[in-house]
């Protein structure tokens, strides 16, 4: 019988009322009184200098406030980097200055020349085609392996070249591994290519600054997933704001998948704008703008290769990645080819010795960061695709192989320095194989070729890390923050609860499942509790959402505030009852004293606390709330087995995704619906990038798809029903809840899942083909096949 | 500047409006109904469908001043009086058809002519008619579901929400 309370149960989400009747509060929704508006004059070449910026008929055009360009942001620091990565010679990377406007050279297509302030967003644009740019084109570079070439066109004059870093993974073990190799029983190579994503949330970055005089406080409403950080970020290292004088609300935001992690210029510029016109500033950005300055995803080029001794197990793993990281360093650009891709490199599999290379490089492109899964699915994409290849080169069966080489003790520690708590890879390919009815494949494929169609069928493994991260350990590798996560829990006099989390829910659901976590505590109705996010005057402080951290690490934080609420109440609860606090129980939300019928309700204790009449005054202080920080002490490993199916038709090379299946380990899970959802989007995105999405540049470095009318975004009619399974439950280790994470998992385990099927639809036709890069698009199939 | 004006749910509203303002900025800009969202400028992603004299129409693919003395109706004259979902709204609800909620007001307005005109559609029909409606959230697999729960039909038999 399916819970209908607390931990376990599927609530309805209660923010789809206002979501589903128009009244959501988006920050493009928020008008601040006498707002002006600002639009952003961008770059229309990828590279080149800037002579002269003439701004003298725009600024007379009507409405024009005040135009600004780089020369007004000369005294102003430049957006930070918030990870600093160390190269295998134990030099740190190259890291390039990144103005809120260009100062002197554009360095992609989107790059911010000037910005206009208008008392109206058209009189703003209109004067924006007015402003006069002598503008020396210079040659772009787009690249990754020609902006390493010896003479290449720099992206920044004053760097020794475009290598931002060549980073080693575990450099000491890269003889132990090269020497396995020389060994090996068999070798499989593979190069292929993490296509280039842009993240499309379906609310565009909006940013609001506003200023006001009277109290010199600042505030900036903003499209974040992490105000908390934004105000960090952009207080401390851009302008000079101290954080109690800098408020950043983030309130209802649509969708982030890690592109609404980052600080952007935009807010900058809105936030200063605001101060030095003594008016709120309102950036909305179009979908077109979006294209060319939210930072893209993914953009990785690999050679992979496998060792496997004589009885197919796997002895070594050695890759090598060119990673693109665009212009300029987005603030976690630097974490996701490294950290977040090469810990991963084991997957599920006891694979001895892995060595990882990665060469992070500029070019004329947008800058590239962190997007759904981030560096994880680059990780997996590569593993289990050479893993499929391996399995058909050695004629044996995928899974089998797989099976073969799966962790099955724990906590095991990989080679690549990380530690997998717990996890049951057998069970949840148990399970796939349940629901994916693998023994009826044989007659789809029939059922296909009569139909005159090719039918594939693709399966493999992912683990990633989530719960990002304990900050002792990124500390180590670099990161300028710490990822812990803080909640305040207040008790108001009559029992009910709000809680100040410092994650961010855009689209996640966290108003509905954290009360059921308080719900279960403490034995209440989840309409007893209130979640506050999005608002740095009201969390103490917040790293935010990313990296499937919510529950893991924003979660325990609650969990660990609400433990010292209970505890509290006790001590009340005991003085109440005239009984030991040893012996007060707390259930259904009700106090007794063990082994008595003596009771209190909560709501009466509560109110005791803000009406301390009859109270222990002398032990403890009035009044109900506490904070607690929760730092993690490990990632935690969440783990699957994912299969799609899928047609190709040999006229066209058109694939179509007949059936996809997925069984995830996430741990304990508090709201079985929003997981599903979550897996649900997952995987739509990664169907995207296996079969539709690419962010495509010509030599010149202009972005050709850089609309919907280019890009192709996944539509319903691209995708089926999924079926999705999370019954294998491998509760996490070390943290309160036993709760892994699901966001990113369907981005990370499907793609691969999609391109295997692809080959073994192909390889059933008799077409030798063992690779199509992603997207696997018509053309290239065709191409592929007729090779 | 003209002074444009319509019916919207149900409500006698005008305002002044360029020659270039499109209706979905009339509505959010002048008229103050922000639930119908913009989410692209190349009237691909449907957020901001709202229904005119009847039919769905991507509003930001129509001038305010063409929509002058149209009868408008969008996400939020939707729900009954009181705040009652209506069936569809509640479909998406019961079966999480939304995460983020930024494509969802263009969804429902879109899934609403759907069965307007189709009251029992085929899951393919219900994905062919949401082609030009893009949710980045939900993979479409709830949303499908939710809309063919509205019609009246069992999805038992579909994975769960």
């Amino acid at each position: 019988m399916p819970k209908d309370h607390g931990i376990g149960a599927s609530p309805k989400r209660r923010e789809d009322v206002r979501f589903l009747s128009g009244t959501g509060n988006y920050t493009d929704d928020i008008n601040v009184n006498g707002q002006a508006y600002v639009h952003f004059l961008r770059s229309d070449v990828a590279h080149g200098r800037i002579k002269t910026i003439n701004t003298d008929a725009a600024s007379a055009m009507p409405g024009v406030l005040k135009i600004f360009t780089g020369a007004d942001f000369e005294g102003v620091g430049g957006i930070p980097c918030g990870w600093q990565v160390t190269d295998r010679h134990g030099e740190p990377m190259q890291e390039p200055a990144h103005p809120v406007l260009a100062q002197g050279k554009v360095r992609y297509v989107g790059d911010q020349i000037a910005a206009v302030v208008a008392e109206t967003v058209e009189q703003a644009r209109d004067a924006a085609e007015a402003i006069e740019v002598d503008l020396e084109e210079l040659p772009a570079v787009v690249d990754m392996k020609a902006a390493l070439a010896d003479g290449a066109t720099k992206v920044h004059d004053d760097l020794t070249s475009n290598l931002c870093y060549d980073w080693g993974f575990v450099e000491e073990n890269k003889p132990a591994v090269d020497a396995a190799f020389e060994a090996a029983a068999h070798v499989t190579t593979l190069e292929l290519r993490n296509n280039r994503l842009v993240a499309n949330p379906m609310e565009p970055r909006v940013a609001i600054g506003d200023f006001n005089r009277g109290t010199g406080d600042s505030t900036l409403y903003t499209t974040s997933q992490n105000p908390h950080v934004i105000r960090l970020l952009m207080g401390a290292f851009v302008l000079g704001i101290p954080e109690h004088k800098l408020r950043v609300v983030a309130p209802d935001v649509g969708g982030g998948f890690g592109t609404k992690i980052f600080h952007y210029a935009e807010e900058a510029f809105c936030t200063f704008a605001a101060k030095a016109l003594n008016r709120a500033v309102k950036w909305t950005s179009t979908r077109s703008e979006a294209f060319i300055s939210d930072a893209h995803g993914r953009d990785h080029v690999t050679k992979i290769e496998l060792a496997l001794d004589a009885d197919n197990n796997f002895t070594a793993i050695r890759t090598d990645t060119h990673a693109n990281m665009g212009a300029y360093l987005s603030t976690f650009a630097p974490s996701v080819p490294t950290w977040l891709h090469g810990t991963l490199m084991a997957g599920n599999y006891k694979t001895p010795l892995i060595y990882v290379n990665v060469k992070a490089v500029f070019t004329n492109t947008v800058p590239v960061d962190a997007y759904r899964g981030a560096g994880r699915p680059e990780a997996t994409y590569q593993l289990e695709r050479v893993i499929d290849k391996a399995a058909r080169e050695l004629g044996v069966d995928p899974i089998a192989l797989r099976r073969q080489n799966f962790i099955t003790e724990f906590p095991y520690a990989t080679p690549v320095a990380v530690e997998y708590d717990t996890g049951d890879y057998h069970g949840t390919m148990d399970a796939l194989e349940k629901i994916a009815d693998f023994s009826g494949f044989e007659a789809r494929r029939k059922d296909s070729e009569a139909r005159g169609k090719l039918r594939g069928l693709g399966v493999n493994c992912y683990i990633e890390a989530c719960g990002i991260a304990p900050s002792n350990l990124v500390g180590q590798l670099g990161a300028r923050a710490g990822l812990y996560e803080s909640a305040t829990v207040r008790v108001n006099a009559t029992g009910g609860l709000v809680v100040m989390t410092g994650s961010h829910s855009h689209g996640q659901g966290h108003e509905t499942s954290f009360p059921q976590v308080i719900a279960e505590m403490i034995g209440i109705d989840e309409s007893m509790v209130e979640i506050e996010h999005g608002d740095t005057d009201k969390a103490p402080m917040g790293m935010g959402t990313y990296g499937s951290r919510s529950l893991a690490v924003g979660g325990s934080a609650m969990v660990r505030a609400t433990e010292k609420i209970i505890a509290k109440t006790k001590k009340i609860a005991a003085h109440l009852l005239e009984a030991a606090e040893a012996d007060i129980e707390l259930k259904d939300g009700t106090f007794s004293v063990a082994g008595t019928d003596k009771s209190v309700a909560w709501g009466d204790v509560t109110l005791a606390a803000y009406v301390p009449h009859n109270y222990p005054l002398e032990d403890i202080e009035p009044g109900l709330e506490e904070t607690a920080f929760y730092d993690p002490a490990n990632f935690t490993y969440p783990s699957g087995a994912y299969a799609c199916e899928v047609e190709v038709d040999p006229e066209t090379g058109k694939v179509t995704i007949e059936a996809f299946s997925a069984a995830d380990d996430f741990g304990n899970v508090v709201n079985p619906m929003i997981v599903d959802g979550q897996v649900h989007g997952g995987i739509g995105q990664g169907i995207g990038q296996a079969l539709l999405e690419n962010a495509a540049y010509d030599e010149n470095g202009q972005l050709l798809s850089a609309s919907y009318m280019d890009y192709a975004m996944p539509r319903a009619s691209d995708v089926p029903y999924y079926n999705v399974d999370h019954s294998s439950q491998t509760p996490c280790t070390h943290n309160p809840l036993g709760v892994k994470g699901c966001g990113e998992a369907g981005a990370i385990g499907s793609p691969p899942a999609v391109v295997n099927a692809v080959v073994d639809a192909l390889q059933s036709g008799g077409h030798k083909v063992d690779h199509v890069d992603m997207p696997v698009s018509p053309s290239r199939v065709w191409a592929a096949m007729n090779a | 500047m003209s002074h444009v004006s319509m019916t919207v749910n149900g409500k006698q509203m005008s305002g002044d409006a360029e020659g270039r303002t499109l209706l979905s900025q009339f509505l959010r800009e002048t008229l103050g109904l922000t639930g119908t969202h913009v989410g692209c400028d190349t009237s691909q992603c449907g957020a901001c469908v709202v229904h005119v004299d009847g039919v769905a129409v991507k509003s930001c693919t129509m001038l305010a001043m063409e929509a002058d003395g149209a009868d408008i109706s969008t996400i939020e004259g939707q729900a009954a009086e009181d705040g009652t979902l209506n069936a569809l709204q509640q479909a998406f609800q019961d079966h999480h058809g939304l995460q983020c909620g930024f494509c969802t007001p263009g969804m429902i307005m879109s899934a609403a002519d759907l069965l307007k005109n189709n009251p029992t559609p085929t899951e393919a029909e219900v994905r062919h008619h949401l082609e030009g409606n893009i949710c980045r959230c939900t993979g479409y697999h709830n949303i499908v579901k939710a809309i063919m729960a509205a019609s009246g039909q069992d999805v038992s038999s579909i994975a769960a929400e």
